[in-house]
């Protein structure tokens, strides 16, 4: 008997799936390239979306007509023609493989490396499961278990329909329409994402992650996420995948909005890990991402993130430290090989009393990779006794590879005090050595430098992410010293 | 156990080993004296397989097994020790971290099982006893924030985890005060045995007064120029190199 007879919850999977035109009628359900009213008018009413959230999307698209696209980034790359994207096309569809023999060996080859388990291997990959995979009776109990405590955890879909007055309150509030070029195309386009809300003085009592995967494999190029909490309360929300992820879209226009009022606190977690284009550069995402959050009086918001995919990635999660005694975090760690460029930092805005904000970066470039640290410090004239910390790291592990740091220091308060540390190192060949003198190989080698260079990042992350994060470290490096 | 016939070896353009000939039976301790720049580390490094030089002549034969066909990674596999006369700091991965590591990873390639943690951590406690390295160092980061002395006693108690069959020593004495010279040979001394070989590199007659060898051999202009038993040491503290540098 097939499991799926009984779970009600397998059912939605699949016909979730036919909604987003896994199986059939691929065709039918493919808006033409181009965007136009119509374009967003036709997403709209496929997504079954009220008046308010069509209205709002196309006075994005007016606004975004309006602007340029910017250039200032530290990279290079051809620009995108906006009307040759299609803008709704199940935009992670897969074909359906009947077993994992036909996925290509390469991409299991780093699975396994990575221990993903068969199952989970067989979910990422789009292969017909038999339907008796944890996860499944999992997501069961913990839609249970969040439910229970008021929690609002969904696609942002669901949350517009279902949830309009929370969703309309806070879209949009964090990262306003115009904020700069891709937040507004986003605003018109956005296809899906995620919305989270935790009520006054809950603590969500896991980390928001292997529902999150699961609920990932639907959503498209141009993610909106939301995520409120409420007074007092604390959630830790991870994103992404340590699984190599191919994509045929090349842009990537995500926004992430986070609302921490009083007293509360937001973890945020991010292992980006997209198809990083070919070792001549070819192909690869475009990962151009606008990550914000709010924080209130005494309110705690934490960025972390590893990035190791993706062709170009250019992102500054950043927090604006509107309520006295706020704090915001930032750490990352960056890895560029091949031909990868990453502009990435962030962006701690103090506005309230006895702020504080910690930035640590860790940038790590190979091959013929750039990689670029930038961030903006800003203590407006209301901040008394702010502080902030920044510490950026680069490690060089090639000749032709490239580290920068763009520190922006705006400093209008004069109690206000700010540490700003940075260094550039060559992976040792010192160091190499004396882990191969050791008996380790090459690839333990950089591992294990590695991961020891990046640990203060690391340890941010929650357990189960650390793991599989540093075994990706590894393998992104892989073959990569000299 | 190791056998090295007429070795040249060049960094660049300069030529530093210029046709060295050194026997090490097994189970026997041997010192390598001599100048500053008579080749003593490259000869260290050579055996260990670091690539920055080149050998342009000569061999060197290990149990059996050409040395040079083989890279630093199987060299340490196949039984290679080098205590670093600088020993590396590697910010972030702890000391118990990297032992494990480098363990689990020759005896996978020798094709053994993994080390239980309950081995593993026996196996800490007894050889940090050897060279009385306490908790807090071993839980560190690889040598960072360790002074030279603990460094050196790190690259021992190292040694005594790794088990290897050839250890050489590069001028472990360096920068050791009393105590710690005598910490650093009493955990050589306890590895000494039938099977095991050392190479013993030093600038200083007072560490074999420590760790006795059975050969003392000088080293000057990449060659060697005398070898005798260990009442050479002495002659040398003595007379100096000088006398050496005439020889040549």
């Amino acid at each position: 008997m097939s499991a799926s007879d009984q779970n009600p919850l397998l059912d939605e999977f699949t016909q979730k799936e036919y909604e987003f035109g896994f199986t059939t009628d691929i065709e039918s359900d493919r808006i033409p390239p181009g965007l136009t009213d119509d374009t967003i008018r036709l997403l709209s009413a496929k997504k079954e979306e009220p008046q308010w959230m069509l209205d709002w999307r196309l006075k994005a698209f007016e606004t975004w007509k309006t602007m340029e696209e910017p250039v200032w980034a530290h990279v290079d790359y051809t620009p995108l023609d906006y009307q040759k994207i299609c803008y709704y096309a199940a935009p992670k569809s897969k074909p359906q493989l009947d077993s994992l023999d036909d996925v290509d060996p390469e991409m299991r080859r780093t699975m396994d490396k990575l221990g993903i388990s068969t199952e989970e291997q067989k979910r990422l990959n789009n292969v017909a499961v038999d339907f008796v995979m944890d996860s499944v009776s999992v997501s069961t109990s913990f839609k249970k278990t969040l439910a229970e405590k008021g929690i609002i955890f969904c696609s942002m879909g669901e949350a517009i329909r279902e949830h309009g007055k929370l969703v309309r309150k806070y879209l949009g509030s964090v990262v306003p329409v115009k904020d700069n070029f891709f937040s507004a195309l986003n605003s018109a386009v956005f296809t899906d994402g995620s919305f989270c809300y935790i009520p006054p003085g809950v603590r969500c009592p896991m980390e928001l992650s292997t529902y999150f995967r699961i609920n990932a494999s639907g959503t498209g190029q141009f993610e909106r996420t939301l995520i409120v909490a409420d007074k007092g309360s604390y959630v830790s929300y991870l994103e992404g995948c340590t699984a190599p992820q191919r994509d045929e879209n090349q842009l990537h226009a995500a926004v992430v909005e986070i609302v921490a009022m009083d007293e509360s606190e937001v973890k945020y977690s991010t292992v980006q890990n997209w198809y990083p284009g070919d070792a001549n550069g070819v192909g690869g995402v475009y990962n151009f991402v606008t990550k914000r959050g709010i924080c209130e009086t005494r309110a705690k918001i934490s960025w972390t993130q590893v990035e190791t995919g993706s062709a170009i990635t250019w992102k500054y999660p950043s927090c604006i430290l509107k309520g006295d005694h706020s704090i915001g975090e930032f750490y990352s760690v960056a890895v560029t090989s091949g031909r990868q460029q990453a502009d990435t930092g962030t962006k701690m805005i103090h506005l309230g009393k006895g702020t504080h904000s910690t930035i640590i970066s860790k940038g790590i470039s190979a091959g013929r990779s750039q990689n670029s640290y930038r961030g903006l410090v800003q203590m407006t004239a209301g901040a008394d006794n702010a502080r902030n910390f920044s510490q950026c790291d680069s490690l060089l592990m090639s000749d032709t590879s490239g580290a920068h740091t763009f520190p922006y220091i705006e400093i209008s308060n004069p109690s206000a005090k700010v540490e700003h540390e940075a260094t550039t190192s060559r992976i040792g060949e010192d160091q190499m050595f004396y882990c191969l003198q050791r008996g380790m190989t090459e690839e333990q080698a950089i591992g294990l430098i590695v991961n020891g260079y990046a640990k203060e990042v690391l340890n941010k992350l929650p357990m189960e992410f650390a793991v599989e994060a540093q075994k990706l470290l590894a393998i992104s490096l892989e073959g990569s010293v000299g | 156990m190791l056998k090295i016939t007429n070795l040249h070896a060049r960094i660049g353009d300069t030529e530093i080993l210029r046709g060295l000939n050194l026997e090490i039976a097994t189970g026997e301790v041997h010192a390598v004296m001599g100048p500053n720049g008579s080749g003593k580390s490259t000869l260290a490094s050579i055996l260990a397989g670091r690539d920055d030089y080149e050998v342009t002549q000569g061999s060197i034969e290990f149990n059996g097994v050409d040395l040079l066909g083989l890279d630093a990674t199987e060299r340490a596999v196949a039984g290679i020790f080098l205590a670093f006369q600088y020993p590396v700091e590697i910010p972030g991965v702890s000391n118990m971290n990297f032992l494990r590591t480098a363990i689990g990873s020759i005896r996978e390639q020798k094709g053994q099982d993994p080390i239980s943690a309950k081995d593993f951590l026996a196996k800490v406690k007894r050889c940090a006893q050897l060279v009385e390295l306490d908790g807090k160092l071993r839980d560190r980061s690889v040598n960072e924030g360790f002074s030279g002395g603990e460094k050196k006693r790190n690259e021992i108690f190292q040694m005594a985890m790794l088990e290897p069959m050839f250890a050489v020593l590069d001028e472990t004495d360096s920068g050791l005060d009393i105590d710690a010279l005598r910490i650093v040979s009493a955990g050589v001394n306890a590895m000494r045995d039938e099977k095991r070989s050392f190479l013993v590199i030093t600038h200083y007659q007072r560490l074999l007064d420590h760790i006795v060898p059975d050969r003392v051999h000088v080293l000057a202009a990449g060659q060697i120029v005398r070898s005798g038993g260990k009442e050479l040491a002495l002659e040398l503290e003595e007379k100096g190199y000088d006398w050496v540098k005439e020889a040549v």
